[in-house]
């Protein structure tokens, strides 16, 4: 597979690689893909009470397009509010790593694995607060 | 130290320097061709073919005129094949086979279906071995031939192939095995091993590449077998064209360094590669090993790496060391080892499967490099898996309901 220079030197030494702490009220968490497809994307937000993101995570399992565009994604939504990173769109991902066709597939599965992120988030600001324990 | 390191030497390997040496004569001074009887430029490339041919033969346990020189082990399998089924065709229309052959095996028989004939393809152990009793089932009176690998090419097991030899005797059907991989690694006697035809190849045993032979027996009993070269019916008609005289020599010089050194070199081989598979699997968890655990080539090491990806594990070792994998990314037809599949690993730890391969000039240094750079490599694509945490944490993974888009792979 041909990558771009981008998509190799991610690949290498990928940043925001880790963990967020899922039961944080103010962390949205999406995992996207299968072990039957061959790409996992973990994407997680961690967004501040402006609505702005202040920190992003991934993990992934999958090719070099998919790291290379899990981890491009974490670093386009840090800074953004809510509705600037539902406004990243894969084909954004897909040029700036210049993926060849056939990966360009990867670049859908992180726009997915954000919007599942940020559905998590919001489901999770407008669910009841929590009963008081007895 | 070269880099990358080279560990892929059953894909091919390079030529050994004594080999080269021995050839060299053949491109410029003795240049004849073997068959021009009329001069002495063809006289002599004719003697260097044939003291090669009886260095083969020996080799083998054969003789002089068993020996038929081919561009390489997967036009010997087709002419085995194409050859031995149209010259039985009164007698029968049936073959066998397995599962974990080379394409070059695989892909003949499927033809032979195309036009008229029957092929059965045996599955195999989990460890790629054939099991004698189905082999013995799977005989009928319509069988003209057996075709059955001496050692895979992936995974290295080694098949039984004293014991194949005598049920096809016994049953009266001829036993066809591609030894490609084999030869120069593993003592081969066709007379104690009742092999009837036999694959070899040049480029596996440190000789160059586009030559290998075909073995055909021709007593006890004379194996008929049609050609699919036709031409100046050169190897007794078995195989038309010009012989490519430097790579005979060649192919037969490489095989005579191999023999001799065997019986040391082959163990001490065994001694890297097993020191290879304890770096791996002393220091990193969740590894399968691919192939018969003790019965299996001894440079041949095939390993699983789980919760990982095939590629991307590929990707980051590229610059360090030349491996093959079972990902299908890295394959010419994007799709993932038959050999793995055959032996039933899942296709998850099939893509995620190197073979290293060693060779006599392989050292310790490069196989501690290589242990160091896996490692490295294996640990870092683990941090970064969103399935090993999870199966780290006790999930069980059958049991997660995963939010795939379903996109095309």
């Amino acid at each position: 597979m041909l990558y771009s220079d981008l998509v190799l030197k991610l690949v290498e030494n990928p940043p925001n690689v880790g963990t967020l702490d899922e039961k944080d009220p103010h962390v949205g968490t999406g995992t996207v893909g299968s072990p039957a497809c061959g790409d996992i994307m973990r994407l997680q937000v961690q967004v501040d009470d402006d609505g702005r993101i202040v920190d992003s995570k991934f993990k992934t399992m999958g090719c070099g397009a998919a790291i290379a565009s899990a981890c491009l994604a974490t670093e386009r939504l840090k800074g953004k509010t809510l509705d600037e990173a539902r406004a990243i769109k894969n084909s954004a991902i897909a040029k700036e790593l210049e993926l060849p066709p056939p990966k360009i597939h990867c670049s859908v599965l992180a726009e997915q694995a954000i919007a599942a992120a940020l559905d998590d988030y919001q489901k999770k600001q407008s669910a009841p607060a929590p009963a008081a324990a007895p | 130290m070269n880099r990358p390191v080279y560990l892929d030497n059953n894909a091919t390997t390079p030529i050994d320097p004594r080999v080269l040496e021995a050839m060299m004569q053949y491109f410029t001074e003795h240049f004849g061709n073997a068959a021009s009887k009329t001069h002495v430029y063809g006289q002599r490339a004719r003697a260097a073919v044939e003291t090669a041919r009886e260095s083969l033969a020996a080799a083998l346990g054969a003789v002089a005129k068993e020996i038929v020189f081919t561009s390489g082990a997967t036009e010997s399998n087709n002419i085995a094949i194409k050859g031995v089924a149209a010259a039985h065709r009164q007698r029968g229309n049936h073959l066998i086979t397995q599962a974990t052959e080379h394409k070059a095996v695989l892909d003949p028989c499927a033809w032979l279906e195309k036009h008229g004939h029957r092929v059965t393809v045996l599955g195999t152990d989990a460890s790629g071995q054939v099991r004698l009793d189905e082999l013995a089932e799977a005989i009928t009176p319509e069988t003209v031939l057996v075709s059955i690998m001496a050692a895979n090419n992936e995974i290295g097991t080694l098949q039984h192939l004293a014991e194949i030899g005598a049920l096809c005797r016994e049953r009266g059907v001829l036993f066809h095995t591609d030894a490609a991989q084999a030869f120069g690694k593993i003592h081969l006697d066709v007379k104690a091993m009742n092999i009837d035809l036999l694959s070899a190849s040049g480029h596996k045993v440190y000789g160059p590449k586009g030559i290998g032979l075909l073995y055909v027996r021709r007593r006890d009993p004379y194996v008929r077998c049609e050609t699919i070269i036709h031409g100046g019916g050169h190897e007794l008609g078995l195989r038309s064209g010009t012989l490519n005289v430097p790579g005979i020599v060649g192919f037969a010089r490489a095989a005579e360094l191999c023999l001799d050194a065997m019986d040391t070199e082959m163990p001490r081989i065994a001694e890297l590669r097993d020191r290879l598979q304890r770096g791996l699997f002393d220091h990193i968890d969740e590894l399968k090993l691919n192939g018969h655990p003790t019965e299996r080539l001894a440079n041949n090491l095939n390993v699983s790496f789980a919760y990982i990806e095939g590629e991307s594990l590929m990707l980051n070792l590229e610059n360090d060391i030349a491996v093959s994998s079972g990902s299908a990314c890295t394959s010419e037809l994007l799709k993932p080892s038959h050999v793995l599949a055959a032996l039933g690993v899942g296709e998850d730890l099939a893509q995620s499967s190197l073979r290293f391969s060693l060779s006599r000039f392989t050292t310790a240094e490069e196989i501690d490099y290589a242990v160091d750079r896996v490692r490295t490599v294996v640990a870092k694509l683990r941090e970064m898996s969103p399935l090993y945490e999870m199966a780290q944490q006790g999930i069980d993974l059958s049991k997660v309901e995963w939010n795939d888009p379903g996109h095309p792979h």
